[in-house]
């Protein structure tokens, strides 16, 4: 994981010989501890104390105004007939294949592309990247114009006489969840791409050297030196595919707010209108504790890559 | 012989290159569409895209839809809001994540490691767990549809995530550095100013430029703690935009423009450091 950290590391200093006044592990100086303290502090307040009320209240039944009232497991109960978190779960595992691996698929390949030293070739990089830093938002509304009815791809279409392929993108039921994913990955491919980079460029090129004095053709050099050699990268592109699809919001909410009739419905989205339109503030934390559950497994291994890397 | 060869592999080469343009380039102008699209659509009058649609070629030329999402659509306002909580999140955020990076990484302490790893993983939190407690709280606090209250939760939710890449680089930082300045007589202070955080800078700046494009960029928090529109940064004021001019696409895309635009400067002028901090910081 070289993209994660610095890459030297050095141990930590031996007590100096006057009883090590800077890293002795008797005396902290009272100034270091606030300087770890009022950051601690502020993430204590803002995320870890809120967290702990999020799981609490996931077991409630609340409308914010009264006392919450404690049901046990009823709200994961009422989840098994609720037609809208079916589609829910649904969408946001396809979202996270899709959205996830085509990101993965096209970023590598773009990277591929553009890994080689030419002319030009930062031009087309910051192309690719440019839409990464655009918010969701705007994204979105960029996109909303190209699907509109009359809109730019309805026209390509026609003028392609292709016009029996005329749609109306967001508004269809059938359409709306690829719809959205599409300006999603628009925005997600450069951001892939930069890490890949990053990565391709780390590999020794003797290996390929090496492989080529072997007989090894194109593909093979691919398949038994580029890939296994990405293998670092690849753990990281996969966490932050996985995070950025279960957050994903933005893109969804500002296209469809989830509908036509719930089918581009992410469990981000449900849960945002479940909390804040329909005001079921247990129910909508029962449904942030069930996306917690499904990024648990990437956070807990990331965390366990970053503990032995701490020092 | 040997000439024709050359002029073989010359050839080759020729085709190679004009392949990997050919691909590049159609690869770059496809990305490209959307936004040019965009750019072209908010300097169009309405009438000309009601009469010849979306795609057509523009026959107007007209800033007016600038003016009128910058002063009626609110976005003005907005961007200055959007301003006033991003430049203090960024300088506090990295200012608090760097003193708690300095004391983790430069000093012994007890539970360094998981302390390190609590922090972090605060971050990876998916936020919809924190989206209703955190909106009662900041009502509990009295702060609820308040800019500080969106500050407040940016700095929190964003510093776990500062604090592990700025550890991961101070660490590296070699001691002796450290011992000689302790040898000279300098307080932890000292050493952290002076010392620490100049060689930090290179990483800094990387987060800076991303923290700055993550913040501005947000609308998840800014609509779980805010509710005037008034109050609105420019991400949910273009949401707003959207509802307000619903088909107006002159005026939309004159709103994304002015809504992407302080970004993109951003990442123009320190592209470098934007994408070293991606990879610096390959969580998000």
């Amino acid at each position: 994981m070289a993209v994660l950290t610095a890459p030297e590391r050095t141990s930590p200093a031996p007590p100096s010989p006057r009883g090590g006044r800077a890293r002795g592990p008797r005396r902290t100086p009272p100034m270091v501890l606030a300087f770890l303290l009022v950051p601690l502090l502020a993430e204590a307040v803002w995320v870890f104390w809120p967290a702990l009320q999020g799981f609490y209240l996931a077991f409630t039944s609340w409308d914010g105004v009264s006392a919450p009232r404690f049901v046990g497991l009823g709200n994961f109960r009422e989840m098994l007939h609720d037609e809208v978190f079916r589609t829910a779960a649904v969408d946001t595992v396809l979202w996270l294949v899709l959205f996830g691996g085509l990101s993965a698929v096209l970023g590598l390949a773009a990277a591929l592309l553009l890994q080689q030293e030419r002319r030009g070739v930062g031009f087309y990089r910051a192309a690719l990247f440019l839409p990464v830093v655009f918010s969701l938002v705007a994204t979105a509304l960029v996109w909303q114009a190209i699907y509109q009815p009359d809109g730019v791809l309805n026209q390509l279409l026609q003028s392609f006489g292709l016009g029996s392929l005329r749609h109306a993108w967001l508004a269809d039921q059938d359409t709306a969840l690829y719809a959205v994913i599409v300006p999603a990955l628009w925005r997600q491919v450069g951001y892939v791409m930069v890490l890949y980079l990053a990565g391709l460029k780390g590999i020794d090129p003797a290996l390929y050297e090496a492989a080529k004095v072997d007989g090894a053709g194109r593909r093979q050099r691919f398949r038994y030196v580029t890939l296994p050699q990405l293998r670092s990268v690849n753990a990281v592109v996969l966490s932050v595919i996985i995070i950025d699809s279960l957050r994903s919001f933005d893109v969804v909410w500002s296209l469809t707010r989830g509908g036509p009739y719930h089918s581009s419905e992410l469990l981000s989205t449900y849960m945002y209108s479940t909390a804040f339109q329909s005001l079921r503030l247990g129910y909508g934390s029962a449904l942030a504790v069930v996306i917690f559950v499904l990024a648990f497994g990437v956070i807990a291994s990331y965390l366990v890559r970053a503990f032995r890397e701490a020092d | 012989m040997a000439a024709s060869a050359n002029s073989a592999a010359l050839r080759r080469r020729r085709t190679a290159t004009a392949g990997f343009h050919l691909g590049a380039g159609a690869l770059a102008v496809l990305w490209l569409l959307p936004i040019a699209l965009v750019l072209v659509t908010s300097l169009r009058s309405f009438d000309d895209i009601a009469a010849h649609g979306l795609g057509s070629r523009p026959r107007s030329f007209t800033l007016d839809n600038f003016r009128q999402a910058w002063v009626d659509g609110g976005q003005q306002r907005a961007l200055i809001n959007s301003l006033l909580v991003t430049v203090p999140c960024v300088v506090i955020t990295l200012a608090l994540a760097a003193m708690a990076a300095f004391a983790l990484s430069r000093y012994e302490m007890p539970f360094r490691r998981s302390l390190l790893l609590l922090m972090l993983g605060g971050n990876l939190l998916p936020p919809q767990i924190l989206l209703i407690p955190v909106s009662k709280l900041s009502e509990l606090m009295g702060v609820y549809d308040t800019l500080p209250a969106l500050i407040g939760v940016q700095i929190g939710f964003g510093v776990g995530f500062y604090v592990f890449v700025l550890h991961g680089f101070m660490r590296a930082i070699p001691v002796e550095i450290q011992q000689a300045a302790v040898v000279d007589g300098a307080g932890p202070w000292q050493i952290f100013w002076r010392i620490i955080l100049p060689l930090t800078r290179p990483a800094l700046a990387a987060l800076s430029a991303l923290s700055f494009t993550w913040i501005f960029n947000d609308l998840l928090w800014a609509i779980t703690v805010l509710r005037s529109d008034t109050k609105m940064p420019i991400t949910a004021a273009l949401i707003g935009l959207q509802g307000q001019y619903v088909s107006m696409w002159n005026v939309i895309a004159a709103g994304s423009v002015i809504a992407a635009a302080p970004t993109v400067a951003v990442f123009l002028r320190f592209q470098r450091h934007f994408v070293a901090g991606l990879n610096l910081g390959a969580v998000k």
